[in-house]
């Protein structure tokens, strides 16, 4: 058993890239997310995809730059506000659009991963978002059901992974990452840094090999800051 | 009496909801001025739902650390005994309801405690993020706006006007005129600034509400 791939294109070629696929992307705003995959995904020119990601990008970096080559059909996201060419492309009714709560869009993908088809949350109830939804009163407070979500692929950025697929994250780059490990057909995880099985601590694993079916490092790893916040030298 | 803006005098006031061992979660813009108003001694836990816990400062210039980000998306950096998780950890610990307090900026409420804070229709709707989820999960939903809209037109309302982000799930709004609390949907005034008078506050005030037994001054 190999997971190891040379690129993104060589693992996206492998799981069967292809027109009109749903892919799961990790990250939240431009932190953690697997911008090989993202890179390779434009440069193989596929188009009619669904993208499930918490946040659709910048007009210029991250998943915007699929937007840019109108390669994206839908976006399932809980907050798309930094883009101009998604408010041009939704205006126009280019793209489809589902917005989900951020806490419900975390939980539906756990869930998808989990095998769990649907669950009850009280986020949303009384709004559009429950709307056509069942609405089911547990213990006096009423809850909406929503679905477990799943994906033909995921694309995931992990910190450290090792040839076996175990993988390490850090600090906020964790975000949306683990779940979507797991509820995608397919996984393909993109690492700062890949090392052979064995030299990670079985204790600190985050996402277990089980969940990857292609490891790869990454390379020339940008990691843009959207809102470079600083306090004055010199403050506590 | 300090002599401080509409804004500031909001979000000084909102800094007296915070008690000794919570954890907070504060929203994007106004309330996240709140953290600058901890009161010395206090210990306070400060929750990003893009997953951590514990934040801390922003990164002196240089010291950015782009996989370190707060919800707002801003570099941070972290303190002793901060922790990192997923984002289904992170609302499992909201929505399981072991944050104590939510602060979150608002655009309108209703005299039930219904918020509307995430769309305007005919306007490019961005989004709810995480914002949703808090309101009906944290042990206590606070919300913080100016009284009335840049127009002059109230915020609190019979009815919202907008769609809404909950139902009856706000427990407290602080404006810069006045506190009130929800209690079993009806609107109850607490604390009225002082240059305000009770006339008019009823006057910029669209909702109904009832006075406290002793609505006190309105203290920052």
């Amino acid at each position: 058993m190999n997971k190891v791939v040379a690129t993104a294109a060589e693992a996206l070629e492998s799981a069967g890239l292809r027109d009109g696929m749903t892919i799961m992307a990790g990250g939240f705003g431009l932190c953690g997310i697997p911008e090989n995959c993202i890179a390779a995904i434009r440069a193989l020119g596929v188009r009619d995809l669904t993208i499930i990601s918490n946040n659709c990008g910048v007009d210029d970096f991250g998943l915007g730059i699929l937007l840019a080559t109108r390669q994206i059909r839908k976006m399932v996201s809980s907050y798309v506000g930094e883009n101009a060419e998604f408010e041009r492309q939704f205006l126009a009714g280019e793209l489809e659009v589902d917005l989900v709560p951020q806490g419900t869009l975390a939980e539906r993908i756990r869930a998808g991963g989990a095998g769990i088809p649907a669950f009850y949350t009280p986020t949303g109830v009384g709004t559009v978002v429950a709307e056509g939804k069942e609405i089911r009163d547990f213990d006096g407070r009423m809850y909406v059901m929503e679905r477990g979500l799943r994906a033909d692929l995921s694309i995931v950025k992990a910190d450290v992974g090792d040839h076996s697929g175990n993988c390490i994250y850090r600090k906020t780059a964790r975000n949306f990452n683990p779940m979507m490990a797991t509820a995608g057909e397919t996984c393909i995880v993109e690492v700062e840094r890949l090392v052979p099985t064995g030299q990670l601590d079985a204790d600190q694993i985050h996402t277990p090999g089980i969940f990857v079916d292609y490891i790869l490092e990454g390379s020339n790893y940008e990691k843009r800051i959207e809102q470079r916040t600083n306090r004055p030298a010199g403050s506590a | 009496m300090k002599s401080v803006s509409s804004r500031e005098r909001i979000v000084l006031r909102a800094a007296r909801e915070l008690q000794d061992g919570f954890y907070v979660n504060l929203g994007i813009g106004m309330p996240t001025q709140v953290a600058n108003h901890i009161p010395a001694g206090m210990n306070i836990v400060l929750e990003s739902e893009n997953g951590m816990l514990g934040i801390g400062p922003f990164p002196y210039e240089g010291e950015e650390d782009a996989d370190l980000i707060n919800a707002g998306k801003q570099t941070i950096t972290e303190l002793p005994g901060s922790s990192y998780f997923s984002s289904a950890d992170s609302f499992g610990m909201i929505r399981g309801g072991h944050i104590d307090l939510t602060i979150m900026g608002a655009m309108e409420i209703s005299q039930e405690g219904d918020l509307a804070n995430w769309m305007i229709p005919g306007k490019l709707v961005k989004g709810m993020g995480g914002g949703m989820d808090l309101v009906v999960s944290a042990r206590r939903v606070v919300m913080i706006m100016t009284h009335c809209d840049k127009k002059g037109n109230p915020k609190l309302l019979p009815q919202c006007t907008l769609p809404l982000t909950g139902k009856r799930c706000v427990h407290r709004v602080i404006t810069e005129h006045a506190v009130f609390d929800f209690e079993d949907g009806k609107m109850i005034l607490k604390e009225r600034w002082p240059e305000t008078s009770a006339e008019e506050l009823r006057k910029i005030t669209a909702a109904e509400y009832t006075e406290a037994d002793s609505v006190v001054e309105m203290v920052i």
